[in-house]
């Protein structure tokens, strides 16, 4: 069911540790670089570690005249071995940003190679636009913006018929978006939006997960939620989307991955959610949320975390719209399997990817915020203690499992009554004892609503010398609240 | 964490929950000093929440850039033929020949023998070069389709669509696939050019003309070529076509 196209993503000759030590530095400087909000640029999509040129193959600078040769070869050669392989030359020589600058200040170059691209010599066409797809990798915006003149045919080419050419032709399209506006605002007059909504109807898996990929981009770029989005919610392509995302025999994870983050960059920039929830966006990432928790407990397949991610967030974020009601209370949104199943992915991340915990628990949160049904859910399937096993992984993690047991404890005595006797005190009176003030300020709000409703437990606390836990934040800025509840345990 | 047992039974199981328990609150719950309420939080795109998510979503696409740019590895075969009538390509991989047919055999105007990208291109220019009808109702009303997909302008001249082509859609002024109709005699199939790789090579560079001729081997070489495509190849209906729709051949004279 869950089949994964690709083989494995690890190159020749590299120790497990060499390969730690290097994804750690990759993702330090795209830590940095989603800081300085430049996630999306150009620079950070390829991995540019050396060494991991193919055999043979490295990158050759190439200079004008040698440029020149090859694409004269390509255009005129009498043979098409030997045309073809002008190409394949040039292409190698591309790969190298010195060649890429010298290529797109000769005169006429591009011209020749859109001829290429165009020409009817089907295999010349083939690696033109991979010279093409090279020269969009570039990190500098001059490359890729003298690649215009390609873009009117690219898109063209979408709604052809060679599957390996449509894939090569979207991630061409997908690098180049990424880089400029400039791409992007002659991207939008050409169709790019109607062209990807008529491409997405292919049955090809290879084409639907570079189609999603060069979809994401677009979504990704700063100007889209007043300039991209509303085009692609007017259009076909969310209930494409959303058919890419049933669970079922016929769910591919890279697939899914690419539509996921699509659906994401588009829900969180709340242009028009509930559009999407007409086209029964959560109940479809409902389904998918089950099926992914099923899924986490038969195979150990890389990268399901990273389809979790983006479905989490899309529920997360379409429960806070208003159409939510309206439609009725879907069966979905009252199912505990749904609590089940997060709770299962709540275990899986904690294992595989722990810096993924708040956002499973920023659902649980939404789930529980205002549904008596959920936090009943949580109380009879028993998933209080588990939730406390989670407060010691990191502070953000602590707030977000005591906000929602706030959730729950909030809802009032026959609430409370199941959260105490129980694990929750002692766990209390750990996090009383941590130093940042959120974690301890959102304990007390949850002592409070304890005490209220359940005023043995107040008692308890006491014997278990909460006191003593709460003198040691008299002196700072929790002391209102440390000094009202220290007059609840007393008094009553 | 441990996880309750039957917690997997459950996701296993028939949607539903048992009834929720009843609600009671107290005013003086989240009473200042105190001040929890219980709400949906929504972060909106560049919220820093997002971040690690965001940052592992890259280390993937990363990988996946890699090996899309990397050389691309094509299964080998014993050579075979394109078994198109008059064509006589030969292959040693499979992927060379899918993109050979369907560039060169797969939107084929049956008239003229044009090649196109699509079958909505070739739609058009069958309409606009082939239809003697057309020529008949353009002096009447806007006939000329703009080519973009989506776009559900019509023109009344291909100069008007090619200006809007241009001005509205940025497309390239020498769009290879909006050549005008050459005045030629309509609907008498043309014979295939066959015109030698050189000749080809030089033809598009200098003329606006003819994009996508047919097949370009010389006549001389059709008889020998024998090899059979490998059975599993398949492309479903891809021969030329004309008029695709029964209304349209009516009107054809």
């Amino acid at each position: 069911m869950w089949s994964r196209r690709r083989g494995s993503l690890m190159p020749a000759g590299c120790g497990l540790e060499e390969l730690r030590r290097r994804r750690r530095e990759r993702e330090a400087v795209l830590r940095k670089a989603r800081r300085e909000q430049q996630l999306i640029s150009k620079r950070l999509l390829r991995d540019d570690a050396p060494g991991e040129a193919e055999e043979g193959c490295v990158a050759m600078i190439l200079g004008e005249a040698e440029i020149q040769q090859f694409l004269r070869l390509a255009q005129r050669g009498t043979e098409e071995k030997e045309r073809e392989r002008a190409l394949v030359s040039l292409r190698r020589g591309l790969q190298h940003p010195e060649t890429q600058q010298t290529f797109i200040w000769l005169e006429g170059s591009m011209r020749t190679l859109v001829g290429l691209l165009t020409s009817n010599q089907a295999l010349l066409q083939l690696e033109a636009a991979r010279c093409l797809h090279e020269l969009s990798h570039s990190e500098q915006s001059a490359v890729a913006e003298a690649c215009l003149p390609a873009t009117s045919y690219l898109l063209t080419y979408l709604s052809g018929h060679s599957s390996d050419f449509i894939e090569l032709c979207l991630y061409t399209l997908g690098n180049l978006i990424v880089e400029s506006e400039a791409v992007r605002r002659q991207l939008l007059p050409q169709g790019i939006v109607p062209a990807l909504a008529a491409c997405i109807q292919s049955p090809h898996l290879t084409v639907l997960e570079a189609l999603g990929y060069a979809l994401s981009q677009l979504l990704q770029a700063k100007e889209a939620p007043e300039k991209i989005i509303p085009s692609v919610l007017a259009s076909t392509l969310p209930q494409h989307m959303l058919r890419l995302l049933q669970p079922g025999p016929k769910l591919n994870l890279g697939v899914a991955m690419e539509f996921a983050w699509c659906l994401h960059y588009i829900t969180c920039s709340q242009v028009n959610n509930d559009l999407l929830i007409t086209h029964g966006a959560l109940s479809t990432l409902g389904l998918l949320l089950l099926d992914l928790a099923g899924a986490v407990q038969r195979t150990e397949d890389a990268g399901l975390e990273l389809l979790a991610c983006p479905v989490l967030r899309c529920l997360s974020n379409l429960l806070t719209e208003a159409a939510v009601e309206a439609v009725g209370g879907q069966m979905q949104l009252r199912d505990e399997r749904v609590v089940a199943a997060l709770f299962i992915l709540l275990e899986f991340f904690l294992w595989k990817q722990p810096s993924l915990l708040p956002e499973g628990l920023w659902l649980l949160n939404n789930l529980t915020a205002n549904s008596p049904s959920f936090c009943t859910s949580l109380l009879s399937l028993d998933l209080i203690q588990p939730l406390l096993q989670l407060l010691p992984v990191s502070n953000v993690v602590s707030i977000l499992v005591l906000t929602v047991l706030c959730n729950i404890a909030e809802k009032g005595p026959a609430y409370c009554q199941h959260l105490w006797p129980g694990p929750l005190l002692p766990s209390l009176l750990d996090t009383l004892a941590f130093s940042d003030t959120e974690v301890v300020g959102q304990s007390l709000e949850l002592l409070q609503l304890l005490f209220l409703y359940q005023p043995e437990a107040a008692q308890a606390f006491l014997q278990q010398s909460g006191l003593q836990a709460l003198e040691r934040h008299e002196e700072t800025q929790l002391q209102d609240r440390v000094h009202a509840l220290q007059q609840i345990a007393l008094h009553g | 964490m441990q996880l309750p047992p039957a917690l997997h039974a459950r996701l296993a199981g028939a949607p539903g929950a048992a009834e929720p328990l009843p609600v009671e609150r107290n005013p003086k719950a989240g009473a200042a000093p105190f001040r929890f309420m219980a709400r949906l939080v929504r972060f909106p795109r560049e919220h820093e929440f997002f971040e690690e998510g965001d940052v592992q979503r890259h280390l993937y696409l990363q990988d996946v850039l890699t090996q899309v740019a990397g050389e691309p590895e094509k299964p080998r075969v014993p050579e075979f033929t394109c078994q198109v009538a008059g064509c006589c390509q030969v292959f040693d991989a499979l992927e060379d020949y899918e993109h050979h047919y369907h560039t060169l055999h797969r939107n084929v105007c049956s008239f003229c023998k044009r090649a196109f990208p699509s079958g909505h291109l070739l739609d058009v220019h069958i309409l606009e070069w082939h239809d003697s009808l057309f020529q008949i109702l353009s002096e009447r009303q806007d006939m000329y389709q703009c080519l973009v997909e989506g776009c559900t302008e019509k023109f009344k001249t291909s100069k008007d669509r090619k200006d809007h082509l241009v001005n509205r859609h940025l497309y390239p002024v020498d769009f290879r696939f909006d050549k005008p109709r050459k005045t030629r005699s309509l609907a008498t199939p043309q014979v295939t050019v066959q015109v030698s790789a050189e000749a080809l090579g030089a033809d598009w560079e200098q003329s606006e003309g003819d994009a996508m001729e047919g097949c370009s081997e010389p006549a001389s070489e059709r008889r020998t070529c024998g090899h059979r495509i490998p059975p599993i190849i398949c492309f479903g209906q891809g021969a030329s076509r004309g008029f695709k729709s029964t209304k349209k051949r009516n009107k054809h004279q």
